[in-house]
């Protein structure tokens, strides 16, 4: 038998708009059952790797790979077993919590009856029971963040990306939602990609992928980063890697 | 094209359809706004333009009218066409919209195949269309405009069935290639109104001809005059074949460039970065 392959396969994956090289040659893979941050500037090409993942547009060099399923030539059962939080907001402020979840399994063509349990079970355990009635537009942010994530997991999936989730949200809802991410890795073995430009939000047992310019500069654990650059932080470590500023926004 | 086989079963492929046009169903009846302005543009048009044309234009006996109309009866498959414009080019507006706000995004990224994804909001959209022309029936039934029987209503279905998925496809192949949202009001400018006027909805083509005749053949090849028409025929029972195979045949276009420009490996998405 062959182990298990990688939750997230990124191999040699360029891709450039008109002239402007966006990513070069980028490659990394987040571990089945892992906490992977991809840690870059605004710009450093985060937000191409994500369409390219979530097949917006496809990959014309290298190749992408869930779960052993090219991206590209099995985009569905790729697809199937990803589950994404986009960093724009996307739930439908028009419709309540619940119908979102609904629209969003009948996409995974689960039914309602079925999405509906799965749902309600998932606010439940999150202690938002109260709030499925509630009208999209009605939540706060942390909040809306939160049912974001809630139903990028009602189809199950085993790999969840999230691209800067946190952006916009004040300090609490910022470490509610890390915190709740970090608890499903525990609970549920779900592979996670988190995106940010934020430092604070790397622990030192986690992989770290540095992406700048359009270029991977390092990817293992952030304890071995720091171990290479000979540093005592993320931060720092991130500094002498690309030259650049991290912003620390605590 | 995609050519992946997402082993789905009939069933949840039927369940994904029935979620989208559920969804678009729900936020058509949230925005209240749109549902009145979709009434009142035709309705201004049937009771207001109408009335003052009446004594201005005269229509001759042309089928599939069997005796004189009055000029609102002449003008109503246009205003149900027009219906049907407006909607197909709103769902392109949601369509932008949606891909602004991710929305599409959270659509494109369901492990079904993307012809299928698109098709299914196409249908959506085809759905909320005709339900706005019926609302308009209604309302015009009140000022005497109905078909010759009752069962016009019915044999009108298949006609705007085939209309709104023609203009939903333009819609839908417009908005891969709109980026800003302002830009609608050039589609206003460049598309609804054009397509509106140089077609037989407010006027009959052979007028059009005895006054210039290269506008003439500007409305024989608009698909919108195609639309009218097959509408028209249907209201009374009857089929317009050419105008059958001309809507078909504009459909199947658009589908098609639609499919194009939403390709991953070929799409418009691509070359405007993200």
């Amino acid at each position: 038998m062959s182990v298990e392959p990688p939750a997230l396969d990124v191999a040699q994956i360029g891709h450039s708009y008109g002239a402007r090289r966006a990513l070069d040659d980028v490659s990394f893979s987040v571990p089945a059952g892992s906490f992977t941050v991809l840690l870059g500037l605004n710009g450093a090409g985060k937000s191409t790797l994500f369409s390219l993942i979530t097949r917006l547009y496809a990959a014309r060099e290298g190749k992408i790979e869930i779960f052993g399923h090219d991206v590209a030539r099995e985009s569905g059962e790729a697809l199937r077993q990803l589950g994404v939080v986009f960093q724009a907001r996307t739930l439908d402020l028009e419709l309540s919590v619940m119908q979102n979840f609904v629209y969003h399994a009948a996409l995974h063509g689960i039914g309602p009856a079925e999405a509906r349990r799965r749902g309600q079970a998932a606010l439940e355990r999150s202690g938002l029971a109260d709030r499925a009635k509630d009208k999209a537009r009605d939540l706060s942010g942390g909040l809306m963040r939160r049912v974001e994530i809630l139903r990028a997991l009602l189809h199950e999936p085993r790999l969840l990306l999230l691209d800067e989730p946190t952006v916009g949200l004040d300090i609490k809802a910022r470490a509610d939602i890390l915190a709740h991410v970090r608890a499903l890795v525990a609970e549920r073995n779900l592979a996670v990609l988190w995106t940010t430009h934020l430092i604070d939000e790397v622990e030192p047992t986690n992989d770290v992928v540095v992406l700048h310019q359009g270029k991977v500069l390092a990817a293992d654990t952030s304890a071995n980063i720091i171990a290479a650059t000979d540093t005592e932080t993320i931060g720092a470590a991130f500094e002498r890697l690309t030259g650049a500023k991290m912003r620390d926004a605590a | 094209m995609t050519s992946e086989t997402s082993g789905f079963t009939a069933r949840q492929y039927a369940i994904c359809l029935a979620g989208v046009v559920w969804r678009e169903a729900l936020r058509f009846l949230h925005q209240r706004e749109r549902f009145v302005s979709a009434l009142v543009r035709p309705l201004v048009w049937l009771l207001i333009f109408a009335a003052g044309f009446r004594q201005v234009l005269g229509v001759s006996i042309i089928p599939p009218y069997e005796t004189y109309v009055l000029y609102e009866v002449y003008i109503t498959p246009g205003l149900m066409a027009m219906i049907q414009l407006f909607n197909g080019m709103q769902s392109s507006l949601s369509m932008v919209y949606d891909r602004e706000m991710g929305n599409m995004r959270t659509l494109l990224v369901s492990p079904f195949p993307r012809w299928f994804l698109l098709g299914s909001k196409l249908l959506a959209g085809v759905a909320v269309s005709i339900l706005q022309v019926y609302a308009y029936l209604i309302i015009a039934y009140f000022w005497e405009i109905e078909p010759p029987t009752p069962l016009g209503y019915l044999t009108v279905l298949p006609a705007l069935a085939l209309a709104g998925l023609m203009f939903g496809a333009l819609g839908m192949l417009l908005s891969s290639a709109i980026k800003q949202l302002e830009n609608f009001a050039g589609v206003m400018n460049f598309v609804i109104f054009p397509m509106f006027f140089a077609s037989s909805a407010l006027y009959p083509l052979w007028r059009v001809q005895e006054s210039s005749p290269f506008l003439y053949w500007v409305c024989i090849a608009n698909p919108f005059t195609h639309a009218v028409e097959l509408i028209r025929f249907a209201f009374y029972e009857k089929i317009s074949w050419e105008s059958l195979a001309a809507v078909a045949g504009y459909t199947t276009l658009f589908s098609a460039g639609a499919l194009i420009a939403y390709d991953p490996a070929k799409g418009m998405l691509m070359r405007k970065g993200g």
